[in-house]
């Protein structure tokens, strides 16, 4: 059996125990957590994203425009203003069946090279600030937005199509190509998709979640999709006698 | 509680009407009927036009109803402010420490210049004299405390100090609501409290429990008491802000940008000192060195968003001026803009909500919106609309943002042959020219009754490479609009699935003879 080592405590131990930290440890900490108010997200949702879309984060949505509007719907019908900025034309429709709240939802289709003074301009009063990233954007323009979002208090979602990226996220988003299901060859017609959406991120969401969901589902919003089969197997005893 | 100053009043009737009706040189008595409307309810209107039974608050559809040859014109507050600035320099001319209170209505301390005018009636008789060459219709009154005056200029009269108390309670009890959306004259209405004076009998104790700071506000304006929330203090000079423009800057929308920090930390900063502010100055220096200075004074308190509004007209006013060259000033580009406290309140009696409410939230988006328009035009800024039609394509309407929403189909209209939902997420409009091919590799054909002849097989989109199909549905024929050869549509459509999983709403012209051309119409994305 031996003793266990005792170190001698430093002057930087004696201080952490008395809950100082150092001016770059609070940076660092300041960076992966943004803090303050949430905004709710949709009951399908709420396994990848526990804690709602936290105002001051930013969390990128990557390849599918059903998802991002998936992701706004229960904070815009709760009274958030949410902004569309180069996006693929989107289909009032859709936007209006996961109950997006049209009359918030303002769309900006091109904005051309202003890009950065549009979003900036946006995160200073809008509550979710969707944006297309461009195919180039300069580290620092990306450092100064992120930090624009989180001292606003805005949510910043990146929409990220083939090829861009955007490394500071919070959270990112994707889906996996999905199964269509009520097609078939010639006959039936689009019914609902089955996906794997994953959230991975920073900090406490370094941890991917996966959740399996129906996006759209028949009504066009979104669903859990239950892991088992949805009916169960029944064995048939032919009856005797 | 300090004595309520004596104020003189100077009212410009429906000043929204004369505004609006000068831009195309008409007045406001010319026997028009005219109203100003916003969000679809009248805001002003022409004497003619209440000859009919207009008023204020009324929906446009009942105002048209009542009077079906009124011209309708929509608000806008820049313009009533800039057309308001000649009629405030004559004023000024006249008198000093004129304070705006909107456009349209201005206060003027009564005490010095009635003296040196030697009587108020004098005063009176020397503003309107003033103001002669600049507006057609004004009315003057003077009283104690800005509510009693406004009520006397609206009634034209001067009331003798110290019995304003005894001309207000003699007024309905709904002249304290201005814009007819308080709650408070409705309860007072059904307590069977008719008049000012009914309402002022009440004991202040049992107002302020029952109704708050602001019935006790109220209240106290009823009273004809100092209608000032409660206490004014000495404003905290060092709080006044000042934003500096190099090189001088000529134009509105850049200052009132500028400006907006700064007022949110005017308010910010009057606030950290549980102030509000009810009174501003705006001081504006000039490359040329000239500084041109303008009171603004709210009824209530002024938030960050007012002080901007009231940045841009002022500014604009002045600018404006320099351009139809009647004046000489301002002779060159701003270079400085400064915003000083004039008279502050404790915020104990006027508070923002804490969290800022909806119409808070909304407001700023709203603004930056604006902002946003001024960047890039009017029309880069739309909003979705969901419309009829038997299309996605159709389904999804897309109107420049602030404009009326007037939709040519509508939704709830049955639209028979549309397809179920889900709807496609992306639609595009116009919808892009692809291939469909058959296992062959030639066109798929929708024959005239609506049927393929191959199944599709593969989809070539603008100049990609083409993908396999691995399901379809369809055809779902659309013979629209048959009656109308120039937007006749005969057109199929059908669900795509490739392999990567991607589904899609192809649409093609239905021919026997000739090779169709198909659509994409919309992405599952």
């Amino acid at each position: 059996m031996t003793a266990p080592v005792r170190t001698p405590p430093t002057p930087e131990r004696q201080l952490a125990h008395l809950g100082v930290v150092s001016g770059s440890a609070l940076g660092a900490a300041w960076g992966s957590r943004p803090t303050g108010p949430q905004l709710p997200v949709v009951a399908a949702l709420e396994p990848l994203l526990p804690q709602g879309l936290r105002r001051g984060s930013t969390i990128s949505v990557e390849g599918s425009v059903s998802l991002l509007l998936a992701l706004l719907s229960a904070a815009s019908a709760d009274g958030a203003w949410c902004v569309l900025v180069d996006l693929p034309p989107i289909s009032a429709e859709a936007a209006r069946d996961h109950g997006v709240d049209l009359a918030r939802l303002p769309l900006i289709p091109a904005t051309g090279s202003n890009w950065v003074a549009v979003v900036g301009a946006l995160l200073d009063a809008f509550d979710i600030v969707v944006a297309r990233s461009p195919a180039r954007l300069t580290d620092t323009e990306l450092r100064r937005l992120t930090a624009r979002t989180r001292q606003r208090g805005a949510v910043l979602v990146p929409f990220l199509t083939d090829g861009t990226r955007w490394p500071l996220a919070d959270l990112r988003m994707s889906v996996e190509p999905g199964q269509w299901s009520g097609i078939g060859d010639g006959y039936g017609r689009l019914r609902r998709r089955q996906v794997t959406v994953t959230a991975a991120g920073r900090g406490q969401a370094v941890r991917p979640r996966s959740s399996e969901l129906w996006l759209p589902n028949p009504q066009g919003s979104v669903d859990a999709c239950p892991a088992e089969p949805v009916a169960p197997v029944l064995t048939i005893h032919p009856r005797h006698g | 509680m300090a004595d309520p100053p004596r104020l003189a009043v100077l009212w410009c009737p429906d000043w929204p009407v004369v505004a609006a009706r000068s831009s195309t040189g008409g007045g406001r008595g010319d026997g028009i009927a005219a109203a100003v409307m916003t969000a679809n309810h009248v805001v002003a209107c022409s004497p003619y036009a209440r000859e009919f039974g207009v008023r204020r608050g009324m929906r446009r559809r009942e105002a048209q109803a009542r009077c079906p040859d009124l011209v309708v014109m929509a608000r806008d507050e820049a313009a009533e402010a800039r057309c308001f600035e000649p009629t405030i320099q004559a004023v000024e001319a006249v008198v000093a420490g004129v304070e705006v209170m909107r456009p349209g209505l201005i206060a003027v301390g009564a005490a010095g210049p009635s003296r040196f005018f030697g009587g108020e009636p004098a005063l009176v008789e020397a503003l309107r004299d003033a103001v002669q060459a600049t507006v057609d219709d004004v009315e003057i009154g003077v009283a104690d405390g800005t509510f009693a005056a406004e009520q006397a200029a609206r009634r034209g009269i001067v009331v003798p100090a110290g019995s304003s108390a005894a001309f207000l309670a003699a007024l309905p009890v709904a002249t304290l609501d201005a814009f007819g959306d308080s709650p408070l004259v409705d309860v007072l209405q059904r307590l069977g409290i008719r008049t000012l004076g009914g309402f002022a009998a009440l004991p202040a104790k049992d107002v302020s429990a029952r109704f708050g700071p602001l019935g006790a506000w109220a209240h106290r304006q009823a009273g004809g008491r100092d209608d000032r929330p409660v206490v004014v203090r000495e404003p905290p000079l060092e709080c006044a802000v000042a934003v500096e423009f190099e090189p001088a800057v000529d134009r509105v929308d850049v200052i009132a940008f500028s400006a907006r920090s700064v007022a949110e930390k005017f308010i910010a900063d009057l606030a950290a000192r549980a102030l509000a502010c009810a009174c501003v100055e705006l001081e504006v220096t000039t490359e040329n060195g000239e500084q041109l200075v303008r009171r603004w004074r709210q009824t209530g308190v002024l938030t960050a968003p007012d002080v901007i509004d009231r940045v841009r007209w002022q500014v604009e006013g002045w600018l404006r001026q320099q351009n139809d060259s009647s004046s000489q000033l301002p002779s060159a580009g701003i270079v400085r803009l400064r915003i000083v406290p004039v008279e502050v309140v404790p915020t104990g009696t006027h508070q923002q909500a804490l969290w800022g409410g909806e119409g808070e939230s909304g407001a700023r988006a709203r603004r930056a919106l604006a902002r946003v328009q001024t960047m890039l035009g009017l029309g880069a800024v739309v909003q979705p609309l969901v419309a009829g039609g038997r299309s996605p394509v159709q389904r999804t309407e897309l109107v420049a943002w602030g404009e009326e929403r007037s939709l040519s189909r509508q939704p709830s209209d049955p639209w028979p042959g549309r397809l179920p939902s889900p709807a496609p997420s992306v639609v595009l409009a116009p919808p892009a020219p692809i291939q469909l091919l058959d296992a062959t590799g030639r066109p798929v054909v929708v024959s005239e009754r609506g049927a393929v002849t191959r199944p599709p097989t593969r989809l070539r989109i603008g100049g990609e490479t083409p993908v396999s199909v691995t399901s379809w549905a369809g055809p779902w024929p659309a013979d629209e609009r048959w009656w109308d050869p120039a937007s006749a549509a005969r057109v199929a459509r059908m669900q795509l699935v490739d392999v990567r999983g991607r589904a899609y709403l192809v649409a093609g012209e239905m021919s026997a003879d000739h090779t169709p051309g198909w659509f994409l119409e919309g992405i599952y994305d």
